[in-house]
Parts: C-alpha cells; sequence; structure tokens
C-alpha cells in the first residue's frame, strides 16, 4: 500500500496551538511539503510574526527567527540581503502586515526584495481575542466594532494582493483560499511557484491566502469555510495579479 | 594601525566600521548622522558593501536584527528622534542576543529639537530606552580617534556578549574633523553556529524568538539575561582618570564635554585648585570601580552635561552621598566654555 497522506518530515514532534477549523495548520503543511519535495529545508529560514502562528519556529527543524510585530519583511530584507543563495519565506497575518507593519511591507514590494511572502488574511485579530484588522469586512462584527464596521469611522478593507501586485518590485502575486481539497491544491501551487520564482532570483513573490478563523469569527468551522467562498471572496477575489513568468514567456 | 588621515568623525567611524568587516548598513538620513550612510553608500560598489536606505528607522533598525540574526556585522546610525523609534528593536535585539551595532549621533531633544551637540539620550541609552529589563552597552568616544577606534571594538563587544553595542557621539564629536590612525582592516569571524543562515550542512537548525512559553519559561529566560548583563558589569567598564590623585575636586563628564573640561581643569589647577577628571567611556556599564577608591575621601564630585542632569543619578548612587556631588549643565545644543566651567566650579567651591 502506497502511503498518501503523512507529516512531513521537517515538522519536528511539537504540538501547534491553532484552534480547530483554522487555516494556518494547513498552510504550515503546505509550506512544509513544498520545502522538502523542492529540496529546500537546509537552506531556509523562516521568518515568523506576532499573531496565531508566533511559535511556528517551534514546529519545524530549519531556520526560524520569530519578528516583532509587523516588522518580518525588514527582518527579510537583513536575512536575504545577507543570504542571497538561501530560501527567505516571510509569514505574515493581517493585522501584522496591513496594521502594524503596512510600511514594511510596502517598501520590500517597492525595493523587490527577492524573498517569499505568505500572507495569511483572515479578515480579524485572532490571537489577541477577535478585534477589527484593517482586513475586516463592512459590517463585520468584531470585539471593537461591535456594531460592525463602518465606513465613516474605520474606511474599507484592504486588498493586499491586488497592491502589491500593481508594484513593479513585485514579480509574482496570488490571492489563493484553503476551503476546500481543490483550493488547497491550487494554494501548493501557488506557495510552489513563489519558491521556484525566489530561487531564480526573481523579485517579491507574494500568496495572499484567504484563510478561516471560526474561533474569531464565533461560526463553526464549516461555516467559516462556507462565509469565505459566499462572502469573503467577493471582496478579496482570488487570482492572479501579476506573474512576470507568464508574461516573460 | 593603518593610515592616518585628516578626516571628520562620522567618516572616520563609517571607515574604521567597514575595515571593521561590516558589510551590511541600513539607516534612515537625519542629522547630525546622515554622513556615515552617506560614506557607506559611496563605498558601496567598491567595497562590496550591501547599503540601504530604509523606508523608517523601525525598519533600518530591524533590518539590522535580519543580518545580526544570520551572524554577520551590520549596523545603523541615527540620532535621538530616529533611535526612539529603533527602541523597539533594541529590546528585541538585546533579548533575541543579536550582536550589532548602532550608532546615537546625540542631538538636543525632547522631540525634534535643535541639531548640534547634546547628552540628552544617556537615559534612553543606559536605561534600555524600549520595553522589558534589557540593557545595552554603550561607548562614548571623546575624540575622532576614539569614535573610529570604537567601531571595531564595539562589533567585538557585541559578538563576545551577543547584544547589541551602542556608540554615543554627539553632533561635536560626529561633525569635527581630526586627526585619525584608521584601524587596520580585519576579517570578522566565519559561520556562527547559533545564527540563522539557513542550515547549509550545520547539522542542527537554529531558532531566534523573543516570544516567552509561560511565566517560569520566560523568567528563567530573563534571569539569563540578568547573569549576562550581571558580566558585562563586571567586566566591561571602562573610564579615564586625569590628576585624581591629588584632586579636591573630581570633574565628571563624558564624550565632548570631557574635552571642555581638559581646558577647564588646566586653568583650574594654574589658580591652584586641585581639580581631577573622571571620564566614564563605557555609559553602561556605569563604571562604578572608577569611584571606589575615592568612597573614604574628602572628594567633592563636579558633574556637568549637555542636558538637565541625567548622569549625575549614576554618580550620585556610586558615591551614595547627594552632598558630595554638584550638577551643572547647559541644553539646547550650547557646550559651555572651560571658563564657564571653572568659573561654576569657583562659584561652588570656594
Amino acid at each position: 500500500m502506497s502511503i498518501v497522506y503523512k507529516k512531513p518530515e521537517v515538522f519536528t514532534e511539537e504540538y501547534k496551538k491553532y484552534c480547530g477549523g483554522c487555516g494556518h495548520g494547513i498552510i504550515n503543511k503546505l509550506i512544509a511539503e513544498v520545502m522538502e519535495e523542492e529540496k529546500l529545508v537546509d537552506k531556509t529560514v523562516l521568518i515568523w510574526p506576532i499573531g496565531c502562528s508566533v511559535y511556528a519556529d517551534k514546529y519545524y527543524k530549519a531556520d526560524s527567527i520569530c519578528a516583532l510585530h509587523g516588522r518580518a519583511p525588514a527582518v527579510g530584507t537583513g536575512v536575504k540581503r545577507s543570504c542571497p543563495e538561501d530560501l527567505v519565506v516571510v509569514y505574515q497575518g493581517d493585522g501584522d502586515m496591513v496594521s502594524e507593519g503596512m510600511a514594511e511591507i510596502m517598501h520590500s514590494g517597492i525595493r523587490g526584495e527577492k524573498f517569499t511572502v505568505i500572507f495569511v488574511n483572515n479578515s480579524i485579530y485572532g490571537m489577541t481575542g477577535g478585534q477589527m484588522a484593517p482586513t475586516t469586512l463592512m459590517d463585520q462584527v468584531t470585539t471593537t466594532t461591535p456594531y460592525g464596521r463602518k465606513e465613516e469611522n474605520t474606511g474599507h478593507p484592504v486588498n493586499m494582493a491586488e497592491i502589491i501586485g500593481n508594484l513593479k518590485g513585485c514579480y509574482y502575486s496570488e490571492r489563493v483560499t484553503v476551503t476546500s481539497p481543490a483550493n488547497i491544491r491550487k494554494t501548493k501551487a501557488a506557495i510552489k511557484k513563489a519558491f521556484k520564482y525566489q530561487m531564480e532570483g526573481k523579485g517579491l513573490s507574494f500568496v495572499e491566502v484567504l484563510s478561516p478563523c471560526p474561533t474569531g469569527w464565533k461560526v463553526k468551522p464549516l461555516q467559516a469555510l462556507k462565509w469565505i467562498d459566499d462572502v469573503v471572496s467577493k471582496q478579496y477575489p482570488l487570482g492572479v495579479f501579476r506573474d512576470c513568468g507568464q508574461e516573460e514567456k | 594601525m593603518g593610515d592616518k588621515v585628516f578626516m571628520q568623525g562620522n567618516e572616520a567611524f563609517a571607515e574604521a566600521a567597514i575595515r571593521s568587516g561590516c558589510k551590511f548598513f541600513f539607516g534612515y538620513p537625519i542629522t547630525p548622522s546622515s554622513e556615515i550612510p552617506e560614506y557607506y553608500s559611496k563605498k558601496a560598489p567598491s567595497e562590496g558593501l550591501t547599503f540601504i536606505q530604509a523606508e523608517t528607522e523601525v525598519s533600518a533598525f530591524n533590518m539590522v536584527a535580519g543580518v545580526a540574526a544570520t551572524g554577520k556585522r551590520g549596523m545603523t546610525a541615527t540620532s535621538g528622534p530616529g533611535f526612539s523609534l529603533g527602541c523597539e528593536a533594541m529590546s528585541y535585539m538585546s533579548a533575541a542576543s543579536l550582536p550589532s551595532v548602532v550608532v546615537d549621533c546625540m542631538r538636543p531633544g525632547p522631540a525634534d529639537g535643535e541639531i548640534l551637540g547634546s547628552q540628552g539620550d544617556y537615559n534612553q541609552l543606559t536605561k534600555g530606552g524600549g520595553h522589558g529589563d534589557y540593557n545595552t552597552i554603550v561607548l562614548a568616544p571623546y575624540s575622532v580617534q576614539e569614535y573610529a577606534d570604537f567601531a571595531p571594538l564595539a562589533f567585538e563587544l557585541a559578538e563576545k556578549y551577543r547584544n547589541p553595542v551602542v556608540v554615543a557621539s554627539d553632533g561635536t564629536i560626529a561633525k569635527m574633523m581630526e586627526n585619525v590612525e584608521l584601524p587596520e582592516r580585519i576579517t570578522p569571524p566565519g559561520r556562527s553556529d547559533w545564527a540563522c543562515d539557513g542550515i547549509n550542512g550545520r547539522g542542527h537548525h537554529n531558532d531566534i524568538t523573543t516570544c516567552g512559553d509561560g511565566p517560569e519559561q520566560w523568567e528563567q529566560f530573563n534571569l539569563d539575561l540578568q547573569a549576562k548583563f550581571a558580566k558585562i558589569r563586571e567586566n566591561e567598564q571602562r573610564w579615564e582618570e586625569i590628576d585624581t590623585d591629588d584632586a579636591d575636586i573630581i570633574m565628571v563628564a563624558f564624550g565632548s564635554l570631557a574635552r571642555v573640561c581638559l581646558t577647564a581643569k588646566a586653568i583650574a589647577r594654574e589658580n591652584g585648585m586641585k581639580v581631577g577628571i573622571i571620564r566614564p567611556i563605557s555609559l553602561w556599564p556605569f563604571p562604578v570601580k572608577a569611584f571606589e577608591k575615592f568612597a573614604d575621601k574628602n572628594v567633592k564630585f563636579f558633574v556637568t552635561e549637555l542636558n538637565a542632569g541625567q548622569m549625575v543619578n549614576d554618580v550620585k548612587l556610586t558615591i551614595n552621598d547627594n552632598k558630595k556631588v554638584e550638577f551643572y549643565g547647559r541644553l539646547g545644543g550650547i557646550t559651555p566654555t572651560p571658563v564657564e566651567l571653572y568659573k561654576k566650579m569657583c562659584e561652588l567651591y570656594k
């Protein structure tokens, strides 16, 4: 019998501190699988954010740095400039990137830093207990928008994959999700493509993943997946926003 | 030693840092520090350096953290307003045990302030500045020569203790031109066993994090840091003593103002006052050992600073007798003249 599903070798024995139905675990595993399949474990530096994935440095048998809130792209800049041959992966959530670290991610794109950003967008602050993020949908109820997000007070959601995809320093930008096996396969393909471009020395590669947060959204895991497919992906359409590799073909 | 040249303080420091094998500079322009990034950017192509003008000091300091995490020599240079922004990363780099070098060309605050020489960042630099219990080694040069000498020393100390080191110059030392003997070129140490530069055959993976995993674990993490700081306090106190053997009055000053004290002391000696100088070179750890032998003597301490009175509190703690300590400071970027300091001493002690 052949094995069709297993824990990636690069994972440690540490248990993963994610809630049931959370997308981080799937995304962590896809990164691990691609690192292994592309034989990149030995030359990888993973840079983690402040947020629910703050302990992810413990999950991989690979070099890991946990950065300050929002600063992962700046740390990534230092690491990648120091070790241009390495695979440098900057992993950020939406509060970390779009609020605290907007300057750092924008200028990494402006400079065309040659690392990969995995941006996990669940439209809420997970770890701090479900507060509003700049990515929170209009009228979405959070603990700091108890009457729903209103334009006059907090403006509109931010579409990062489109913004980053518009920068000339960006080589590849795509938005994917993990709501079904088919979508998970597409997410893995996007991560694989991003890593490939990085190892070819191309500019910034950016993968935004729409990810469920049933705990923060206060819904059941299956409802969370349905909400992404029915509502979240209307604000954040799936697709490729820049792929210089395709254009060059 | 290397070449003798007539050079500006900031440029001499930048050249000395390059010769010390610091190949990475990240910075944001701010007076009076900007000659350091300018020098790095000019030398980048011929010396094979990486220079990035960052979007903010917040980013610049975190980029330095990134290079430091790979075990290579990186630095930034700024002034008070920028250092305030960098304090978040100083706390991080100290907690994460990342060896890095930061120059603070002090200018008078608070806030935007002015751009001439000042020592108003003393408290911020020596008491942490960012959040939590941490310290960084702080070296205060009083000449262009010392400024340049502190480049290799700062990297050496940073790597020895795996902790950030601040070189605290000011608007005067930064902009002043003097004869300087530049340090010789050195090759920095190779790959570090603890660094995150990809496993690349190392045999184990490394993990750099400052995120606690429960109060017991985090208390132990902090105790380990404190043990390191205690070791630095024991080993790295630096100071200079001038004519203190017979002194009734000891002037205490650091950095550019210590230069002024040299002349003030000479005037005082000519006029029959027995004046000496203690010049703290390491502001943290504060050189308490310099004061030990005066504990039982009837010596008065005249502390002078380009601020409203910051180091004077460390002198008082060290002396443990407030009545023995007087303070005189100037603010706004004004440096007192030697005669002004001499007259102040006459006023206080005659």
